[in-house]
């Protein structure tokens, strides 16, 4: 017995031991979840932030290795050094036409090739008109030119990558004749699909430019040059640099080191079309560089200031050097500009080595740093922008690594009016990819975010009226049998999908508001006269027909006559059109008005996305509505106050704050709609407030561009910017929703 | 006003979706052409749309053209003509005042191809092996309900075609899947060996005699794939179109051959039927502008279940932990008002965070971690059906949140007090008398998470769904379930054909009808969850009162 009893009571113990741990364990798991699942959502944000932030950082760059430069003669002079596409191997041109290439960490020889050169002759001057294509050009002091290029073969012997460095020659080891004899003391070259143009001042300062037409054999696919030669007559000035543009129209040129002219070389005469001058005499020019695309001509001079120029033709159709943006840095005699060759950023050396990085479209200095003690003579940049060589007075070589990662966003760029290359002016402009390499990225939000606050407005000006009226009416005089059946209509409208709005918005609705435009404006003004109207004819109509109704189903009346009306607009359309606009309303916006019009327009989008909208407004409105206090109404018709009143007196302030917030979500969400907007518009980003053009809204963009964007490339980190934007945006528009909501919850509580 | 909007809107939808599967009365006339200076040209084909054009729209476009009985208006008609091969589009816009001499003869029938469309004309003969066994004559013309011979031919075909179908689709599916698998194992063993493993190996001696096993078995099913498209290829059908030309169509490119003009009403309906239950269960053609949509209407189900399952469970622990277990004060009601927040979030937000989150740092991490053997191709790194659910479990939580909460605030504190005063622990309490009491308001909380998550589109467009999948979710092969696979949803589907597709026109009303299928499917979704919801109310109902 005593033993049964007490194994019961074990048995008890150990049940309620199990029970408590039961208990704990819920506790736990419960806190545990319901925690995690709060930081989940907080994730959200901190994702995005983490995503987005690499955007706004500064770049860094830290030193790898030192060690001398390979097969260095103090009497050499450097005209080149490089690297290739990995910054494994660099590159390195004397004067006395030495090619040394050597591993860039380690500053191991890999191979020394001697540049070939005729009998008798030195290098005298040396260009290169753009990195990314490793073509130099040496001018000669027999007057000849020679085009080489530093290439690299990679091969994967025993699966292990293999560069072989070697000089090519495209246009054949044969030096082209440029001046008969005379010594090239300057000398500029431009490379293009069809052409080959070599600018050269001689010793007798004489300006000569050449042009090579490339014509290709089609049978034997082999390349032959017809030559056409230039004189050009400069007055006597000595000339510090010479530079060709990228289309090989615009020779630039700098005389005396004060003076920046452009010259037009397009045909049989060249001749000057505009010379800038620097504004002191003191002040002097000292290194020219291309940007990355030969459009943009980067200009320092020794007052630190490095202006990006190009060719802008104004409203005389009259072609000018137009500064463009500039940049501070500290006075200087010696600076070297280098740009990078897959970005529109460049790197500024000053001779007290202090280098700094920029980029010319976001005008971000990213980054200023003193990198040695010894004045450095000579940079190269990696063309992935990931490792830089610097190579001191003393021959001395430092290998740095350069991170970099997103220096073309910058504030201006997403806001501001940007003068992008090759416009006429500054400009609000969305164009994030091309086909080619050396595009400007355009990044600017500010045409997005006007589309996307555009959609929203139209979509507001078609919902508030009707979800606010329709919700005063519901909830204030309908009766309360047809308010139950209208309200489950109105939130099965809610869960229709934004995809179908979308459809039927671009497939049925544009087209039939673009062919019966005048019906769809005769609508908006023949509705509201029918509800009047309806409404005056009910209130003078006998007694004994308002009895037929039962009180609050008044408004069924108006179902017949809106539907009536807008048939009846529908139906003569044509002759609506024919008698006001010359029978094509379309034609006569576009013609008489001047205004473009878009078959999925702004319109299109407010009718389809004012639907999307509606229900949410409606609800909320109709429940802060409903939900004064009904002793307040009570005592204002009590006191006499007729129902309209009342209404307008007593139950519209008190709700109002209701009806605000439903205003702030519903606006929510038209501007974070995406379907409709992708679906319903052109999604051009233009910035134009008309209603019969398109947009392009910030949540389109993203659901069309992200799929395509390269992962965290900077393309990809703005638009997850957009994206976080947009959560802001209605993050803080539900916000002060959700707290002006419990405020008024509050104040019903204490009435 | 809003009302009529709703109504309307359905209204729409569900006369240009039912009324696609309706086999419509084909006409043949003469059509004098403007363009073509008033040559008679034969035309043929089904009316689709009919719209009063002004003479000014029509002489601004371009045509030259008077007024025929002093109106300012004429009547345009859309016709589909078909025959794509041959005249390059599927639709011609005609003029009513210059259709003459119209007609229905029965004998026309529409012949749904599986490449280029429908063809429109008269059936002239049918060949067996090159020869013609059945030739069409005056008075006996093609009557494809009393066609014995044809019907022989035609069921034969089809069985045909199953039987390649089914070797293509399932067996060789499943000796891909097999063999993939086979070099996925392979690669695994080097990689735990780290180097290639020795020949000797007891496991790559098992994989190689798998391998072929595998190859030898493939290697009868394409004996038995060539034999089977001799055979498919025996039967032809020389057709005419409407002016004349003769065409040859091989019986197996042939899905139905129609005569609407012979049929009767009840040989209609059931055409209807039987066009509308393909809809439904048939795979899509032609870039997806033909056929069916059954991949889609599974990926959308089945994307929306997984999302229930795993927004549910997660949506009550933190409702419980929010109204239960936390201490009331400023830190829960600042989360109440996120949460409250988090619901109005752009969907695409949580589209991009799913993206960049979901498929990028955790499948890019699941996939360094777990399948090695199979980079640089992703497994999970790349969008798919889990990321999707996942996603949309995320954007739905807030409302299943909110919901149960609400649930949860409406039990009356006397009951709680009851139950913990007898001797209860509060996880019995909550396990035994608040969860099932709150359970209504959970299941309201699904069903909003449900419509919401079916009709969301944007969000998927970024984390998984695809134009065209390859497989369904769920098969035959190993591990049976695959959840990293891409998949289609009705609501890409309907922004895919009706604004990407090559052929917009003739896609037009399939995408109606999938519209009308979404909003039914949603409506069911939601339907069901009301039903479910009202019979907890009631299981409920004596612990209320």
């Amino acid at each position: 017995m005593t033993t049964a009893a007490s194994s019961n009571a074990t048995y008890l113990e150990n049940y309620r031991r199990f029970r408590f741990f039961k208990d704990k364990v819920t506790t736990v798991s419960v806190t545990a979840g319901g925690l995690g699942i709060i930081v989940t959502l907080l994730l959200i944000f901190a994702y995005l932030l983490y995503e987005v932030l690499p955007l706004f950082q500064g770049a860094s760059i830290e030193s790898v290795s030192h060690y001398d430069l390979p097969l260095a003669l103090s009497s050499d002079n450097t005209l080149l050094v490089a690297m290739e596409e990995q910054a494994e191997i660099a590159f390195r041109l004397t004067d006395k036409g030495d090619a040394v290439f050597w591993h860039a960490r380690t500053g191991k020889l890999v191979s020394q090739q001697k540049l070939m050169l005729p009998a008798d002759s030195h290098i005298t001057s040396f260009a290169q008109s753009s990195a990314e294509s490793r073509l130099f050009i040496v001018g000669l002091s027999s007057g000849q030119a020679v085009i080489a290029k530093h290439h690299y073969r990679i091969s994967y012997p025993n699966d292990k990558r293999l560069i072989t460095p070697e000089i090519q020659y495209p246009y054949g080891n044969t030096p082209i004749d440029i001046s008969s004899g005379a010594e090239i003391n300057s000398i500029a070259y431009r490379d293009g699909e069809e052409s080959l143009t070599i600018a050269a001042m001689t010793g007798e300062q004489k300006l000569k430019l050449i042009r090579l037409q490339k014509e290709e054999d089609f049978l034997s696919e082999e390349m032959t040059l017809k030559k056409e030669e230039i004189d050009i007559h400069i007055p006597g000035a000595p000339i510090d640099y010479l530079g060709i543009d990228i289309d090989q129209r615009w020779l630039f040129m700098v005389e005396n080191g004060t003076q920046l002219s452009a010259i037009d070389i397009t045909g049989d005469a060249a001749a000057i079309v505009d010379t800038v001058s620097l504004p002191e005499a003191s002040v002097k020019f000292n290194a020219l560089s291309f940007l990355l695309g030969g459009i943009s001509l980067l200009s320092a001079d020794t007052s630190g200031l490095i202006t990006q120029w190009f060719m802008v033709r104004d409203q005389d159709a009259n072609w000018r050097l137009q500064s463009i943006r500039q940049f501070q840095q500290a006075a200087g005699e010696r600076v070297i500009l280098q740009s990078e060759q897959r970005r529109k950023g460049f790197i500024s050396l000053h001779k007290d080595a202090t280098l700094s990085l920029y980029h010319s479209t976001a005008q971000r200095e990213l980054l200023t740093k003193k990198v040695s003690d010894k004045p450095i003579s000579d940079m190269a940049l990696s063309p992935r922008a990931d490792a830089l060589l610097l190579i001191d007075e003393q021959q001395a070589v430092s290998y740095w690594r350069v991170d970099n990662e997103h220096p073309d966003v910058s504030w201006q760029v997403l806001w501001q009016e940007v003068w992008y290359e090759s416009y006429q002016k500054p400009e609000y402009i969305w164009q994030s990819s091309s086909s080619s390499n050396d595009f400007e990225p355009k990044f600017s939000l500010t045409p997005l975010a006007f589309g996307t606050l555009k959609a929203a407005f139209y979509t507001m000006l078609f919902a508030a009226p009707l979800a606010i009226c329709g919700a005063i009416y519901t909830a204030y005089f309908m009766a309360g049998a047809m308010r139950r059946k209208v309200k489950p209509l109105i939130e099965l409208m809610e869960a229709l999908p934004t995809v179908i709005l979308g459809f039927l918005a671009g497939i049925w609705l544009a087209p039939f508001i673009e062919s019966s435009l005048s019906a769809v404006f005769a609508l908006a003004f023949a509705i509201p006269l029918t509800i009047f109207l309806t409404g005056y004819l009910w209130h003078i109509s006998p007694k004994k027909i308002h009895y037929l109704l039962p009180p609050g189903y008044e408004a069924a009346l108006l179902i017949p006559s809106v539907l009536l009306v807008g048939w009846f607009c529908i139906e003569f359309n044509a002759e609506l059109e024919r008698v006001f606009f010359g029978g094509d309303m379309r034609s006569w916006i576009t013609r008489d008005l001047g205004i473009s019009f878009d078959q999925r327009n702004a319109l299109v989008v407010g009718i389809a996305m004012g639907l999307a909208v509606i229900p949410t407004i409606f609800s909320i409105t109709e429940d802060a509505i409903f939900s004064v206090p009904k002793h307040l109404s009570n005592a204002s018709l009590a006191l006499g106050a007729s129902p309209w009143q009342t209404l307008v007196g007593v139950v519209l302030p008190t709700a109002s704050p209701g009806i605000f917030s439903a205003l702030m979500i519903g606006m929510g969400r038209a501007v974070g709609e995406t379907m409709i907007v992708l679906m319903a518009t052109g999604n051009t980003p233009i910035m134009d407030a008309n209603i019969f053009e398109g947009l392009r809204s910030l949540s389109a963009n993203i659901a069309v561009e992200v799929p395509e964007a390269a992962v965290d490339s900077t393309h990809f980190r703005v638009l997850y910017l957009s994206a976080f934007f947009l959560f802001l945006f209605t993050f803080i528009v539900n916000t002060i929703a959700e707290i002006v909501r419990q405020r008024l919850r509050r104040r019903y509580g204490s009435l | 006003m809003c009302m009529i909007a709703v109504i309307g809107l359905l209204f729409i939808l569900a006369v240009r979706g039912f009324g696609h599967f309706w086999p419509a009365t084909i006409i043949e006339a003469v059509y004098y052409d403007i363009a073509n200076e008033n040559q008679p040209v034969p035309v043929l084909g089904q009316l689709v749309e009919t719209k009063e054009v002004s003479l000014e729209q029509l002489q601004s476009a371009g045509m030259q053209i008077e007024s025929v009985n002093g109106s300012q208006f004429m009547s345009r008609h859309l016709m589909k003509v078909g025959n794509r091969d041959i005249t390059g589009q599927d639709f011609v816009w005609v003029l009513q005042d210059y259709l003459h001499n119209i007609e229905q003869p029965r004998e026309l029938v529409v012949i749904e191809r599986r490449e280029w469309g429908n063809f429109y004309g008269r059936v002239e003969a049918l060949k067996k092996e090159g020869d013609i066994v059945w030739q069409a004559q005056a008075g006996q013309a093609f009557d494809r309900l009393d066609n014995p011979l044809f019907e022989e031919q035609f069921s034969r075909v089809k069985t045909l075609i199953e039987a390649i179908d089914k070797i293509e689709k399932e067996d060789i599916s499943s000796i891909n899947h097999g063999l993939e698998r086979l070099r996925l194992k392979e690669r695994r063993l080097a990689l735990d060996y780290g180097g290639p493993l020795p020949d000797n190996h007891v496991d790559v001696i098992e994989i190689k005699q798998m391998r072929i096993v595998f190859n030898k078995h493939y290697e009868s099913l394409q004996k038995e794939l060539a034999r089977l498209y001799e055979a498919i290829s025996r039967d032809t059908l020389i057709a005419l179109t409407a002016d004349g030309k003769k065409f040859e169509i091989p019986l197996a490119k042939i899905v139905h051959v129609f005569q609407p003009n012979a049929m009767s009403l009840p040989d209609k309906m059931a055409a209807y039927l039987y066009k509308l239950v393909e809809f439904l269960t048939d795979e899509p053609r032609e870039a997806n502008t033909e056929g069916g949509i059954f991949p889609a209407i599974f990926g959308t189900v089945m994307m929306v279940i997984l999302m229930a399952v795993m927004v549910t469970p997660f949506g009550v622990v933190a409702a419980v932990y929010l109204h239960e277990y936390a201490k009331q004060g400023m830190v829960t009601r600042l989360i109440r008002v996120a949460v409250n927040n988090l619901a109005g979030v752009p969907s695409i937000v949580y589209g991009v965070f799913g993206l960049g989150f979901f498929v990028y740092f955790i499948g890019g991490n699941i996939d360094t971690l777990f399948f090695p053997e199979a980079k640089p191709a992703p497994t999970f790194g790349t969008p798919g059906m889990l990321w999707a659910s996942l996603t949309l479990a995320l954007l739905t939580l807030p409302v299943v949140i909110v919901a149960t909460e609400e649930g949860l605030a409406r039990i009356p504190r006397s009951i709680r007090e009851g139950s913990l005063a007898l001797g209860a622990t509060k996880a019995e309490t909550l396990w035994r008398i608040i969860i099932p009491m709150a359970s209504p308001a959970m299941m309201t909380g699904l069903i909003l998470a449900v419509a919401r998550a079916a009709g969301e589109v944007a969000p998927l467009m970024l984390v998984g769904v695809v134009k065209l999948a390859p497989s369904l979710p769920i098969d035959g092969n190993y591990p049976f379930v695959h959840l990293d696979q891409k998949f289609m949803h009705l609501g890409f589907h309907i922004y895919d054909v009706g604004f990407q597709s090559p052929n917009v026109e003739a896609a037009r009303p399939l995408v109606y009808a999938t519209s009308l299928l979404l909003v039914a499917i949603i409506a069911i979704l939601n339907f069901s969850a009301v039903v479910m919801r009202n019979h907890l109310r009631e299981k409920y109902k004596s612990l209320e009162s």
